[in-house]
């Protein structure tokens, strides 16, 4: 299926060079449309809800009683409601953090060490799945990320802050290319995420299958891949400065129903 | 940067603090500063060529995200402070050469990289042009953050960028490239002299596709 996408990919790119502004968002549009017929993601929502249920780790225990916000075990509508603050961690956690935290916790997993773990290799690509499990329980939801704990409030406020905070060799904020409607870099549409983009757009809209080069990819991944190409150092794997975004994000996607997991070219 | 503008820059610094403490919402401002300060410390590790120096403190970038945080754009003497400070950052051609070849620019104007964790520093760094502007009229895969720069040259009365009558044009176009940052402040635009990114004779290729009457800019 994939190569029949890339083929389909490959035609459209080819066909938009004979036509001006307007028919390439045409075009762009159409070529979405066609990615929408079967998502990959699914495979990946399966393998994560297997994980899930599944006793692993030093403690031999499964991930069935992680409390994610809405009380243990509660997989639907957890999702739309991160990040959030945990009493019991004293923290503000998105998604990927807190399934450290429960899988340190119930499992006896090192949290740490497996923040270290390369994207898409051991732990870490269970994490990548189970991650994709959860967030899939919340389709068709819409985002309501809270802001009734001060912390929520303060990650609120830093994730603003980093959001148009310029750095690197380019002067790169996430605002440059963030921050209006209806801009491109190149023919890749970007969302504006200084409010709710829409439903199933940015922060709702990740996890997401990726065809341009098959793979799977959460926030963390996402928030990694535009700090590499704002040529900044790198984030840490669910470190406070992507948590913080997150809320940013989320809190401005008040109301934005979620696709994830979601496929992108 | 020399340091008169340094120290303008530092006083508009302090004045942006100091009006921040001056009602309770604005004092909140200045917590959500240093905690925000904090979690940059604590988040960021060095990867490949992209050490935390990267996102050390800067004035005129430190200046330009107060600003956006705030919603309200610069005061005009802070602005005109940056422009000036990033105006003496620029380095002009030491022969005065500033034109060289539009077809070596379209290349420069294509390429996106470098400079990311995962490029080599001996990597030849790309200028990311049409990642924001739409330049080669022909070339329909374009970014729309920036204007439009089809027909720079011709727009501007380019008909001999070597005459003296494309002079200002010719140094503008130089300048503006080198360090956009000097003719507006909060510019989105990347230093590309300033910070490292093109080198001199890049430069010039990119100089030259905007207004070598040749290039596809001015068909």
């Amino acid at each position: 299926m994939r190569k029949h996408l890339l083929t389909a990919m490959t035609a459209l790119a080819l066909s938009t060079l004979a036509y001006g502004q307007s028919d390439i968002e045409k075009g762009i549009d159409k070529y979405r449309e066609m990615l929408a017929d079967g998502n990959p993601a699914e495979l990946f929502e399966m393998n994560g809800e297997e994980l899930w249920k599944t006793a692993r780790g030093p403690k031999n225990a499964t991930l069935e009683k992680c409390d994610l916000g809405k009380g243990p075990g509660v997989v639907k509508g957890a999702f739309v409601e991160l990040p959030r603050f945990f009493a019991d961690t004293g923290r503000v956690q998105d998604l990927e953090s807190r399934l450290l935290t429960c899988m340190e916790t119930l499992q006896g997993f090192n949290a740490a060490e497996l923040a270290k773990v390369s994207y898409n290799k051991g732990e870490m690509a269970n994490i990548r799945d189970i991650a994709t499990y959860v967030a899939g329980q919340s389709k068709g939801m819409r985002f309501a990320v809270p802001q009734n704990h001060a912390s929520e409030k303060t990650m609120y406020e830093v994730g603003k802050r980093l959001f148009f905070a310029r750095g690197g060799t380019h002067d790169f904020a996430c605002a440059t290319c963030h921050s209006e409607d209806g801009k491109r870099i190149r023919l890749q549409g970007l969302p504006n995420l200084t409010k709710n983009p829409g439903d199933g757009i940015g922060f709702a809209a990740w996890p997401a299958y990726r065809v341009g080069n098959g793979q799977m990819w959460t926030m963390q991944k996402r928030l990694n891949d535009c700090y590499r190409q704002q040529r900044f150092p790198e984030p840490k794997y669910g470190s406070d400065a992507t948590v913080a975004l997150s809320v940013y994000m989320g809190v401005n996607a008040k109301g934005a129903e979620s696709i994830a997991p979601a496929i992108k070219r | 940067m020399k340091k008169t503008t340094q120290s303008v820059l530092a006083a508009a610094c302090v004045a942006a603090l100091m009006a921040g403490c001056s009602s309770t919402t604005m004092s909140s401002s200045a917590d959500a500063d240093r905690a925000t300060a904090e979690v940059i410390k604590a988040s960021f590790q060095n990867k490949g060529i992209a050490k935390l120096d990267r996102i050390a403190p800067e004035a005129s970038n430190d200046l330009c995200s107060q600003a956006d945080v705030a919603g309200k754009a610069l005061d005009e003497k802070t602005a005109k402070a940056i422009e000036a400070a990033n105006m003496a950052a620029i380095k002009w051609p030491s022969d005065g050469k500033y034109l060289g070849d539009w077809k070596r620019g379209e290349k420069v104007a294509q390429s996106g990289k470098g400079l990311t964790w995962r490029d080599k520093i001996t990597r030849v760094n790309g200028g990311n042009c049409y990642n924001c502007h739409q330049i080669d009229p022909s070339f329909n895969s374009y970014g729309t953050l920036g204007p439009s720069l089809v027909g720079y040259g011709k727009l501007r009365g380019v008909t001999d960028p070597n005459s003296p009558a494309a002079q200002a044009v010719v140094k503008y176009t130089w300048g503006k490239i080198w360090n956009s940052r000097a003719y507006s402040a909060c510019s989105n635009m990347p230093r590309a002299g300033t910070n490292g990114i093109l080198t001199q004779n890049q430069v010039r290729d990119l100089v030259a596709l905007l207004l070598d009457p040749n290039s596809p800019v001015n068909k």
